[in-house]
């Protein structure tokens, strides 16, 4: 297992690839969880399953006819919406709130969605084709699905259009200001509530986008759900909140790590891997904090 | 105390006559009884320390996994066991099922107790949600893994030894009634005098404010750790219980079960109030009648119920029943009210 890399170096490049074109993919979602995270202080255990509804908007497109790549453009929206709605009816009662409140109140939420999607769209493993063909590279050796790379670059573009609206827009130094303080920003007029809200929109849009590309490239299925929310979770810890170029770094590490796991260990230990490295990450970051802590006494 | 006592003998009497006034509803009293334990412990490190915890299903499943192993590893091959599935080639004479029974819930609640202590120093360390995400983590980490594992029927499932014949058709589910009410009125009394000594002060002291108890001398971690362990060894044994009676065990719909167990422990607790000795119980209680009603009237619905549920309770009764009640009633609790400030107050709403 040691000398994979020099035996097999073709299948060491391919999981390489993939995890990276995957990685970035969570990179997505895990900036939208970055997001409300640091300016809401909410972590919404539903997360996954918001990504698995836009994965079913997108699959219903292509199931009605429609190419499902426009999905990235519609989820968005419904989801924006979807988000608004989720924030009006739950979060806004747990914003204030202990977090661990805001945990078990999303994962109520979850718990509701998961099963209402089961209801809605069977508890099929279904996946949206999208007719992309693959890319050959190194004698064929490596085999990259076309799907992967355009959602990659999708999730790229609204990464990028998404920073921009934040640094230029009104909308964004309103959400900005208020992951600052938002005492102050209540002060100087910024309205707080509409900034969550929009907030929790945008969130969900991000989550639709990611979801939509998920079942273009991948598979969609109503448990899928919080795999997701870990792994996004697991990015922004690593990452810290607000620093973009370690959400995409960490994203990608985590999508490499996942495809090794699932050579290594095999597919039945993948999910597991992701929880066990989670649990990895967190203990270790306790052991890095009690050190700096002693080191102050 | 001379009407608590007569309280506690009112429960007693009920629970032992409870199976032969309601015959039909032997197994659900038997769930009841596993889920007041798995509630009550959970609030000992939820409610009582402040660590709110996904986790302490790692701890019900690997205590019923172990039950199961032990018991049918005690005479039988274990591998061959499972892979013959539910067809029974082995079959338990009555003295090695009670003897495997005995022997494996021992197992069952000694070795999570372990297994919490060693894990204990590097999850308790984390703070607030950190901790809670991380135990989240660590269930389903768990029940991904043991879906994996072949010598424990991986994922087709395990099948514990069934109930052998003893005579009577009752024999089976008045087993386990008891075996599962003595285990609450046990856990109900190690709870009850731990929460009259210096231990609950100090996890007390650890919920409100950690750094300051750790300035006041006390050593958290050792006190978290301990409480952490006393939770698991209620919660192996639980599992232990369940998984005779349920007669089956899966690694995610079963044992590691986070979606459902897994929450159902915190939203008893919730539901009850969190932080009181009865809370739990009657939170446990009314969760299992509401949940059983539902499950039978509205089937398929149940999980819908259920977000909802948890939606509500969170939102809406943050503090459960104990904590509305202590708040309509002080007196009742000790507290001492001035009848001044409390005229204030309602002026001022």
């Amino acid at each position: 297992m040691d000398f994979l890399v020099f035996q097999y170096p073709m299948i060491t490049l391919q999981a390489c690839l993939d995890g990276i074109l995957l990685g970035v993919l969570f990179a997505l979602i895990a900036y939208g969880m970055a997001l409300q995270w640091g300016v809401m202080n909410i972590i919404n255990i539903a997360q996954g399953d918001l990504v698995i509804l836009g994965g079913y908007i997108a699959y219903f497109m292509y199931l009605y006819g429609i190419h499902p790549a426009w999905g990235v453009i519609v989820a968005p929206v419904i989801m924006y919406f979807v988000g608004i709605a989720i924030y009006k009816l739950v979060i806004n009662k747990v914003v204030d709130r202990d977090l661990f409140i805001s945990i078990l109140a999303t994962f109520g939420i979850s718990i509701l969605f998961m099963q209402l999607m089961n209801f809605a769209f069977g508890a099929d493993v279904v996946l949206a084709n999208s007719g992309y063909g693959t890319t050959m590279l190194f004698d064929n050796n490596v085999v990259l699905p076309n799907s992967k790379i355009f959602s990659a670059f999708i999730s790229i573009v609204f990464a990028i259009c998404l920073v921009i609206y934040m640094k230029k827009s009104k909308l964004g130094r309103a959400i900005r200001a208020t992951a600052q303080n938002a005492r102050a920003a209540k002060i100087l007029g910024v309205d707080t509530e509409k900034v969550y809200a929009a907030t929790f929109g945008i969130n969900a849009a991000l989550c639709g986008v990611a979801g939509a590309l998920i079942s273009i490239t991948f598979t969609i299925h109503p448990y899928m759900g919080l795999p997701y929310t870990i792994r996004s979770f697991m990015i922004v810890i690593v990452a810290g909140l607000g620093n973009l170029p370690g959400v995409a770094m960490s994203g990608m590490g985590l999508g490499v790590f996942e495809e090794f796991a699932d050579y290594i260990l095999g597919t039945e230990f993948r999910i597991g891997s992701v929880f066990l490295l989670l649990v990895l990450i967190l203990v270790y970051r306790r052991f890095k904090l009690s050190r700096k802590r002693e080191y102050l006494k | 105390m001379n009407k608590n006592f007569i309280l506690y003998a009112a429960i007693l009497i009920f629970g032992l006559a409870a199976p032969f006034l309601f015959p039909a509803f032997k197994v659900q009293l038997s769930i009841l009884c596993v889920l007041i334990v798995l509630a009550t412990t959970w609030n000992i490190q939820g409610g009582e320390m402040g660590y709110n915890s996904f986790g302490n299903i790692l701890f019900y499943g690997l205590g019923m996994y172990l039950c199961a192993s032990v018991q049918v590893g005690m005479f039988f091959p274990l591998a061959e066991w499972t892979e013959s599935g539910g067809e029974k080639t082995f079959v338990h004479t009555p003295t090695q099922f009670f003897q495997g029974m005995a022997v494996g819930l021992v197992v069952a609640a000694v070795v999570p107790t372990i297994v919490a202590g060693l894990i204990g120093y590097s999850i308790l360390g984390l703070r607030g949600h950190y901790f809670a995400i991380c135990t989240l983590g660590l269930g389903v980490a768990a029940g991904e893994i043991s879906g994996g594992i072949e010598i424990i029927g991986a994922g087709q499932g395990f099948t514990t030894p069934p109930f052998p014949n003893v005579g009577s058709l009752e024999a089976r589910g008045e087993f386990f009634y008891f075996l599962s009410f003595f285990t609450l009125v046990f856990t109900f009394i190690a709870v009850r005098s731990i929460y009259s000594t210096r231990f609950k002060l100090i996890l007390n002291a650890i919920r409100d404010n950690e750094d300051k108890a750790e300035a006041m001398g006390i050593e958290t971690m050792k006190y978290k750790i301990i409480g952490w362990m006393i939770s698991a060894f209620f919660c192996g044994l639980a599992g232990g219980i369940m998984g005779g009676l349920v007669g089956y065990i899966d690694s995610t719909d079963v044992a590691f079960d986070g979606r459902e167990m897994g929450v159902f422990m915190v939203l008893m607790a919730i539901l009850g109030g969190k932080g009181t000795l009865w809370g739990p119980i009657i939170g446990a209680t009314i969760f299992h009648i509401f949940k059983e009603g539902f499950w039978t009237f509205f089937l398929g619905w149940q999980y819908v119920a259920l977000g909802v549920l948890i939606v509500v309770i969170v939102i809406y009764f943050p503090e459960g029943i104990m904590g509305w009640l202590r708040e309509k009633y002080p007196e009742r609790f000790g507290e001492v009210v001035d009848e001044k400030d409390r005229k204030a107050q309602v002026e001022l709403k």
